[in-house]
């Protein structure tokens, strides 16, 4: 991928956009000022297989670890956000008190894998209009012994009816079902599949939280116990308990905490696109890309490294020909051109991705986005992209009968780029 | 290629017997419309009464126009096998037990794509296929896609033998064998490939036509039973309970009055005591061994068939205290329903109108064979179903009872 | 001695004295009861009318509690039958001939007819050659050449082992042409009530009258004439065999039912130690 830096011509001409935006702002929002909010402190409470801790444990020791990183008090935390799915009976309100916050600006996003998108969405706007100066936002949920089967019977209405009964017991098989369709398509392999599982191993291998520590290799990812055919144990995530988080503050607010973050150049969400379509082979970012883009000023070959929302390497293909980085149907073409480590032509999913670090439930929907952040921050844990500058987050998630309704993606840059 | 049952191996009686687990039962209000359907034999989906739109899964609005009004219609099921999978790890204990398991993509023709149950006739997608609604162990409605054409050992796929109450290897207790209907049911049970058929019988001294030579067949065994009698039922329980795998309650007492026809409440009774409690004495002696055998292999227990009447959804006024009778044995049919779910036992209803025997003598043709209504509670078991309404007569009344129950009442009282 | 001796003597020597020695004789054996009576048990034979007539109900029992949750201490049982299932009698007024006769029923007939002398008439041969064997007057006659001369207001109990046969399809002993029981002929019937005023009729089979007592004229004379004439049957009973031909004193009250056609009862006969069998 071609490191190309923004032509001055197009950073001018995106300042121009947003600075109308502004103009436009005020003149509807009478004279108050639009101020940047930006992305810092990106934390992570260690994951681990199984816990006996509610979700609100992890909540709570992520908005500890955040505090800490900023070196914030609690009291200065005036806005929360927070995407879990095991907190049930309790909403985000269950958790001011536990965790006794005030908060200005509430937000549940219980969206699984495009909660973070979401919450950084919702958070940035909070902010730009001043309705919070500092957001935290959370993903974060916990893992019991039976968690996973309990919760399926309560995840939809339609997962229930139309779904529950046939026995997968998940997703796996509405998964099964893509990955096979796409693979006849687009005349993928399994091989293809592989060397991204591989390659999101190989960058698992630094990154001190994830789950798995070994390397994987082909003839294990080809053998690997069946789950439905002809998807095997390594396109699968494990579940586990955890979170991730970062806050959302003005620049200045940033800066004057001597807090290093990044930009939130664009973001996107969709819900429920193509509902035509029998089978999902895209998402909505094909109806978003090029707003996105274009807000962000960068074209695809400008993004140095892709967090992608990968529950099963075939989502990962699909979001990659979506935001416009092959053309459909080339997926499987563009996996044989590129290497996805971080050193690679393509560095994708650095710290492993869900698939190697584990899925914390809604923490999954954070870990591109925190990922993305300490790339951009130079706040690595697992090894860091050379001289990353503009890093692309996708959420993608919701699966509440046979597709995933929410996509999402958000453009995020170095603070000087 | 559908493997062919094989006749289960004599069972080992050292050996723990598999206890019954269901799939998921849970259904919002909107799919049990599915269920309802699916109980007759139908598959039905929503569609909407102003635009039209077919939906899939079940809901409250259209998804198209919104609007409330969704109607189920009968669908052809026709679709597009878009992609299917071999699920081989679950962490749903039915299904556990039971992989691998065959689950399809179909694209309806009308519309909506439904995940289903794949039927191992159907070839790779893509392919055409047909969809198709049975209820499932837990006695909820769930799809099933088929083949377009039929495939040598059909029923014998082991997705649709576990929706089905298929009578091929299995044992079955006919409660009245020496009525018409009853011989009837006897040989049906034995043609449709049961091992052994109890015939059952209440009062040795007494003779019928035909009874002979039904207990001379290699698979028919004799059984003292009176159902009026609680140590009568109590004692056949003990003696065979624990091998019934399906059980066809034909004792009956019919006969043709209603209030005023009859002075004293005897005959009443007498319909009572064999129509109501006959069927609560034998509920409550075979109904718990038959729940614990519900997963007990290849010929598990399956099935409870109650040949009950459409006189019991309207009364039948010349039939008027059969017709009450009736009625009663039915809502004690669904609390058995109830009761067996857990055990995975299919509990079916047949609601004949009249059958060609002498109690319905005077009644005008058309009248249901009693080798008839033996076809249908056989079809009945082979397809799984709940509510068996067999010959035109139950047909029509079933239809006129859907529309308006009020209106039906009227009808039948002149 | 003084003069209250001759009425000591005479209290001595009163007849109630009869019951005094009775009950030492039944204390010593010299007397034995008797059960005439088969087990009321949902097995036993019931009789069964054409489908479309009422039917009587055969007994049938039910657990209210056996010392279990629904009674801990306690077993006891609710039962049904007709009045006239299992051993039992018939009142007058069962049958049509006697219900307008006075004290008809069986709470209104005079008590003194339940006790009385029995002679056992035994056509037990005759029955087991032939099921529809018919007791004539000719045949009663013999008996008392025999026996002596049946006493007035006595039970005349047709023994024919009946009672022995305990598959129900041979008690009931059904064809196609209907039931097939032995029973008095109608000359027999007249000849008891007019000529040797007996207060009734008992056989072993299910009805007083034969089985095939339907075609007789008229039909079930037993039942029509005993009745009409104020007399009484009983059904079912057993153990006729172990009675003399005469001498037995039979026991046969029915309960006291408001109005009641008859009732199941415990029969029961006194007879002498050593003096019971016979032929």
């Amino acid at each position: 991928m071609a490191k190309t830096r923004a032509r001055a011509g197009r950073r001018k001409a995106a300042e121009r956009a947003g600075g109308q935006a502004v103009r436009r702002k005020t003149r509807h929002g009478g004279a108050r000022r639009l101020r940047e909010a930006v992305v810092t402190a990106p934390i992570t409470v260690p994951y681990v297989r199984y816990s006996i801790r509610n979700a609100h444990f992890f909540v709570g020791r992520a908005l500890a670890a955040l505090l800490e990183q900023s070196r914030l008090d609690k009291s200065d935390i005036d806005g929360l956000s927070v995407g879990s799915f095991t907190l049930s009976p309790d909403t985000a309100i269950g958790l001011t008190q536990h965790l006794g916050v005030t908060v200005r600006w509430l937000d549940h996003v219980p969206l699984g894998g495009a909660c973070g998108i979401v919450a950084l969405r919702r958070a940035r706007r909070a902010v730009e209009a001043g309705d919070a100066e500092v957001v935290a936002c959370i993903g974060a949920d916990t893992n019991h012994v039976d968690s996973f089967r309990q919760s399926l019977a309560s995840f939809s209405v339609f997962a229930r009816d139309a779904v529950f009964p046939y026995g997968s017991g998940g997703p796996n098989a509405s998964f099964a079902f893509l990955t096979s369709h796409y693979m006849r398509s687009f005349g993928a392999t399994r091989e293809d599949f592989a060397k991204i599982c591989i390659a999101q191993r190989e960058n698992a291998l630094s990154y001190p939280h994830a789950l798995f520590k070994k390397r994987l290799t082909l003839e294990e990812y080809l053998s690997a116990r069946p789950i439905a055919d002809p998807i095997r144990l390594f396109d699968c995530v494990m579940p586990c308990a955890g979170a991730e988080g970062f806050l959302v503050m003005t620049r200045e607010r940033a800066r004057s905490l001597g807090l290093p973050f990044a930009r939130v150049r664009a973001t996107c969400e969709r819900h429920n696109a193509f509902p035509e379509d029998p089978i999902q082979m895209r998402g909505g970012w094909v109806l978003d890309r090029e707003r996105l883009y274009g807000e962000a000023g960068v074209e695809p070959r400008d993004i140095d490294f892709v967090e992608t929302y990968d529950d099963y390497p075939v989502m990962s293909l699909i979001q990659l020909e979506d935001l416009g980085f092959c053309v459909k149907g080339e997926g499987p073409e563009f996996v044989r051109r590129h290497t996805f480590t971080t050193d690679g032509s393509f560095p994708l999913n650095t710290s492993g991705g869900q698939l190697s670090v584990g899925q914390a439930g809604c923490a999954a929907g954070f870990l591109g986005l925190v990922e993305a952040i300490r790339q951009l921050t130079g706040q690595n844990l697992a090894r860091a992209v050379p001289e990353a500058r503009i890093g692309l987050a996708v959420g993608f998630g919701m699966i509440t009968y046979d597709r995933g309704l929410c996509s999402g993606a958000a453009v995020l840059g170095r603070a000087d780029a | 290629m559908i493997r062919p049952l094989s006749r289960p191996r004599r069972k080992n009686p050292l050996l723990r017997t598999r206890q019954p687990l269901l799939p998921p039962g849970g259904r919002s209000r909107a799919a049990l419309g599915l269920t309802a359907a699916a109980a007759l034999g139908r598959f039905e989906l929503q569609a909407c009464a102003e635009c039209n739109a077919v939906q899939y899964p079940p809901r409250e609005v259209c998804h198209r126009c919104l609007s409330g009004t969704l109607r189920w219609r009968p669908q052809s099921g026709l679709g597009e096998l878009l992609s299917e999978t071999l699920v081989q790890a679950s962490h749903d204990p039915y299904f556990r037990e039971r992989l691998p398991w065959r689950l399809g993509l179909v694209r309806l023709d009308v519309g909506p794509t439904l995940v289903v149950h794949l039927h191992g006739g159907c070839a790779p997608a893509p392919s055409r296929v047909r969809v198709g609604a049975r209820l499932d162990k837990s006695g909820q409605g769930v799809l099933l896609a088929f083949p377009l054409e039929e495939v040598p050992n059909m029923a014998d796929d082991p997705e649709l033998h576990e929706m089905t109450c298929d009578p091929r290897f299995r044992k079955a207790l006919v409660t009245d064998s020496r009525t018409p209907l009853g011989q009837a049911m006897v040989r049906a049970l034995i043609d449709a490939g049961a091992d052994l058929v109890w015939a059952a019988h209440a009062e040795p001294w007494k003779q019928a036509p035909g009874f002979a030579d039904l207990l001379a067949l290699p698979q028919v065994a004799p059984v003292p039973l009176d159902v009026t009698e609680s140590r009568s039922v109590k004692e056949a329980a003990a003696e065979i309970g624990g091998k019934v795998d399906i059980l066809i309650n034909t004792a009956e007492v019919h006969r043709a009055h209603g209030i005023a026809s009859r002075s004293g409440i005897e005959s009443a009774r007498a319909e009572m005591d064999v129509n109501y409690f006959g069927l609560l004495r034998l509920a409550q002696e075979f109904g718990p061994v038959m729940r614990a055998r519900g997963a007990d292999g290849v010929a598990s227990a399956t099935a409870w068939v109650n040949i009950l009447s459409i006189y019991a959804l309207a009364n039948f006024p010349p039939h008027g205290t059969f017709s009450a009778s009736k009625a009663a044995a039915l809502s004690l049919s669904q609390c058995l329903r109830a009761e067996m779910r857990p055990g995975g036992i299919r509990v079916i209803n047949a609601f004949p109108g009249p059958i060609d025997d002498e109690w319905n003598q005077t009644l005008p043709p058309p009248k249901l064979a009693p080798a008839a209504l033996a076809k249908a509670v056989i079809q009945a078991l082979k397809d799984g179903i709940e509510d068996v309404y067999p010959g035109d007569v139950a047909e029509e009344w079933l239809a006129r009872y859907r529309e308006s129950p009020k209106t039906l009442e009227r009808e039948l009282s002149p | 001695m003084s003069d209250d001796a001759p009425k000591a003597a005479q209290r001595m020597a009163a007849p109630a004295s009869s019951l005094a020695s009775l009950a030492a004789d039944l204390a010593s054996g010299a007397v034995r009861v008797i059960d005439l009576s088969q087990t009321l048990s949902p097995r036993f034979p019931q009789i069964v009318l054409p489908p479309e007539f009422g039917q009587c109900w055969p007994f049938r029992i039910e657990e209210i509690s056996r010392y279990d949750e629904r009674g801990a201490a306690w077993y006891w049982n609710n039962f049904s039958c007709g009045e006239h299932t299992g051993t039992h009698f018939d009142a007058p007024i069962h049958w049509v001939s006697g219900r307008d006769l006075p004290r008809n029923a069986t709470d209104t007939l005079p008590v003194e007819h339940l006790i009385g002398p029995a002679c056992v008439i035994d056509c037990s041969r005759e029955a087991a050659r032939d099921p529809d064997f018919l007791l004539t007057a000719e045949h009663i006659r013999r008996f008392e050449a025999e026996h002596g001369r049946i006493p007035p207001r006595a039970w005349v109990l047709m023994r024919t082992d009946w009672s022995k046969r305990t598959d129900p399809a041979a008690y009931q002993n059904y064809d196609a042409t209907g039931q097939h029981t032995p029973g008095p002929a109608l000359d027999a019937v007249r000849f008891l009530i007019e000529e040797r005023d007996v207060i009734g009729f008992g056989t072993e089979s299910i009805g007083t009258d034969a089985g095939q007592g339907y075609h007789l004229k008229p039909p079930y004379p037993c039942h029509y004439y005993m009745h009409g004439a104020g007399r009484y049957g009983l059904q079912c009973l057993a153990n006729l065999d172990l009675l003399p031909p005469q001498g037995a004193i039979i026991f046969c009250a029915p309960l006291k039912i408001e109005n009641g056609s008859g009732s199941p009862i415990r029969a029961l006969a006194l007879v002498p130690h050593g003096g019971s069998n016979h032929g």
